[in-house]
């Protein structure tokens, strides 16, 4: 699931150590396969170590307890889990605004309703493709047209609803059809989410980054429905951050704003924090989550501004960006305290530019012949692929 | 646009989307919304409050204005935050 709201549309809590928000990772469990997936490359074999409902219940009492408001749960694909409905509904009375993350994949009229009931306040469906043959082709699962009509019932019964629509090299072209698709089903809310490259995604990039010239059609495309389709839909389209010259500032700050607990429990600042080395991951198991947000060391590694070094220590825009993202400055530079890449200043900023100048470089697929064939195949994220990676990388660290 | 609230004529209330609550750890009245919250002044909260059941600008000045008879530009006041509330859309016209 791609689930990291951008920074600009949550707003700055001014009392420092509020967890505003808590975000559930039920399961890594998931019938699709998108090849930009955010969940780890080693996925679990078995769901046996997932937390049970009670102890969601419990880590959710605890997140309520430390001030967290918002609640988004997600996976994998959390109507994977049958307690869905009531973590809902719990979550709802103890006065979260929940958030359901799908890909629709499970979700039936009934299980609609049993959610309208629980209070849920917000459903968000994320499409693969505007059109059948290229939703099935990056979701590895024919769901387009089960999608189509959960999104009417949704709208039916009345849940706030928002479409996500994940944008890469293959599928960027149809931002248009998606849009007027979005429109022609009653959405309200859309939102063109760029893949970011973590995880999957990372493993995959050479084949998903967009070039400028297809993120500028795109953008234009936006712009030109918001101009001409006389549609009251809002779109927020969020663009790759390697097109920039400044990074994002991640989960609006590391420990400031988010805690993510994934499905076997451990608690962390980021989704994708597990990738950072050298750094030891608290687990509701054994800590308490305000004994995690307040003391441990992971969260409190790049907090603030006193881990940085040059050039973002001394720079006047560091309590702008944060310096960035940690998880990328770790996977392009190998130094996780160092200044995000993405940001021109960086002395390894190099790294950034030579990726989209590749990107650029490629000729992007045109609509009709997407089966062009990369240099490498897009790795779909399944169990499979997973084992065959850790295999790799065992043989090649022995 | 049709759709455009008109506070000399419709009733509304408070957008599906958002949810009014207060906060203990805040200790201040927030507005939910999927993307994150907006911390409320009790004002504002006041007057959001009010708007939970459908109503009209006219109807809610004159019931503030009962309760703070003494607040001379409250008119004003309340006019301005709606406008603010219904352009940031916390507020939606009752028919939609
Ligand atoms: S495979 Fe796709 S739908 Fe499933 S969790 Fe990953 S991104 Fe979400
Ligand atoms: S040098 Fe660091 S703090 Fe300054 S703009 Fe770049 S990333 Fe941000």
């Amino acid at each position: 699931m791609t689930v990291k709201p951008p920074a600009d549309k949550v707003s700055i809590p001014e009392r420092a150590l509020v967890p505003l928000w808590l975000l559930a990772e039920l399961t890594y469990a998931c019938p699709l396969q998108c090849p930009y997936c955010s969940n780890p490359l080693e996925l679990p074999r078995s769901r046996s170590s997932e937390l049970t409902t009670e102890q969601w219940l419990d880590v959710m009492q605890q997140a309520r307890k430390l001030g967290a408001v918002q609640l988004g749960f997600s996976g994998g694909e959390p109507l994977v889990r049958p307690d869905v409905e009531l973590l809902v509904q719990e979550g709802s009375k103890m006065g979260f605004y929940c958030n359901l993350i799908t890909s629709a994949l499970g979700l039936t009229t009934e299980r609609i309703t049993a959610f309208k009931n629980a209070g849920l306040n917000h459903l968000q469906i994320s499409f693969q493709g505007s059109d059948q043959e290229t939703n099935a082709r990056f979701g590895g699962s024919d769901s387009f047209v089960h999608k189509l009509a959960m999104t009417k019932e949704v709208i039916r019964q009345g849940i706030p609803l928002g479409l996500n629509f994940v944008l890469h090299r293959h599928n960027i072209h149809q931002v248009a059809d998606f849009l007027a698709l979005a429109d022609s089903l009653g959405a309200e809310f859309v939102e063109l989410a760029n893949t970011q490259y973590y995880a999957w995604a990372m493993h995959n990039r050479e084949q998903l980054l967009p070039s400028r010239q297809q993120l500028q059609d795109a953008e234009a495309a936006t712009n030109k429905f918001r101009d001409t389709s006389g549609s009251r839909m809002k779109v927020f389209f969020v663009a790759p951050d390697y097109y920039d010259d400044r990074p994002k500032k991640c989960s609006n700050g590391w420990g400031t704003t988010f805690i993510t607990v994934t499905p076997d429990g451990d608690v962390l600042p980021c989704q994708s924090a597990r990738i950072i080395p050298g750094l030891e991951f608290p687990n509701i198991h054994t800590q308490t989550l305000r004994d995690i947000w307040l003391d441990s060391k992971l969260f409190q590694r790049f907090r603030g501004t006193a881990w940085m070094q040059e050039p973002c220590a001394s720079c006047p825009e560091k309590h702008i960006d944060l310096g960035g993202c940690r998880c990328q400055a770790f996977m392009l530079t190998g130094d996780a305290a160092s200044t995000d890449p993405v940001c021109s200043l960086s002395p390894l900023h190099h790294v950034v530019t030579e990726i989209t100048d590749a990107a650029n470089a490629q000729t992007a697929p045109l609509p009709s012949a997407q089966s062009s064939t990369p240099a490498r195949p897009l790795l779909f994220r399944n169990t499979g692929n997973s084992r065959k990676l850790s295999a790799k990388k065992e043989t090649s660290t022995s | 646009m049709s759709s455009t609230l008109d506070f000399a004529r419709d009733t509304f209330k408070i957008n599906p989307r958002y949810r009014l609550q207060w906060e203990d750890a805040q200790q201040c009245h927030v507005l939910l919304y999927p993307e994150g919250l907006v911390k409320l002044s009790g004002t504002a909260a006041e007057i959001l409050g009010r708007c939970q059941q459908p109503t009209r600008a006219a109807e809610l000045i004159a019931a503030l204005q009962r309760e703070y008879p003494a607040a001379d530009t409250l008119a004003d006041d309340v006019m301005e935050f709606l406008t603010h509330a219904r352009q940031q859309e916390w507020i939606k016209r009752t028919e939609d």
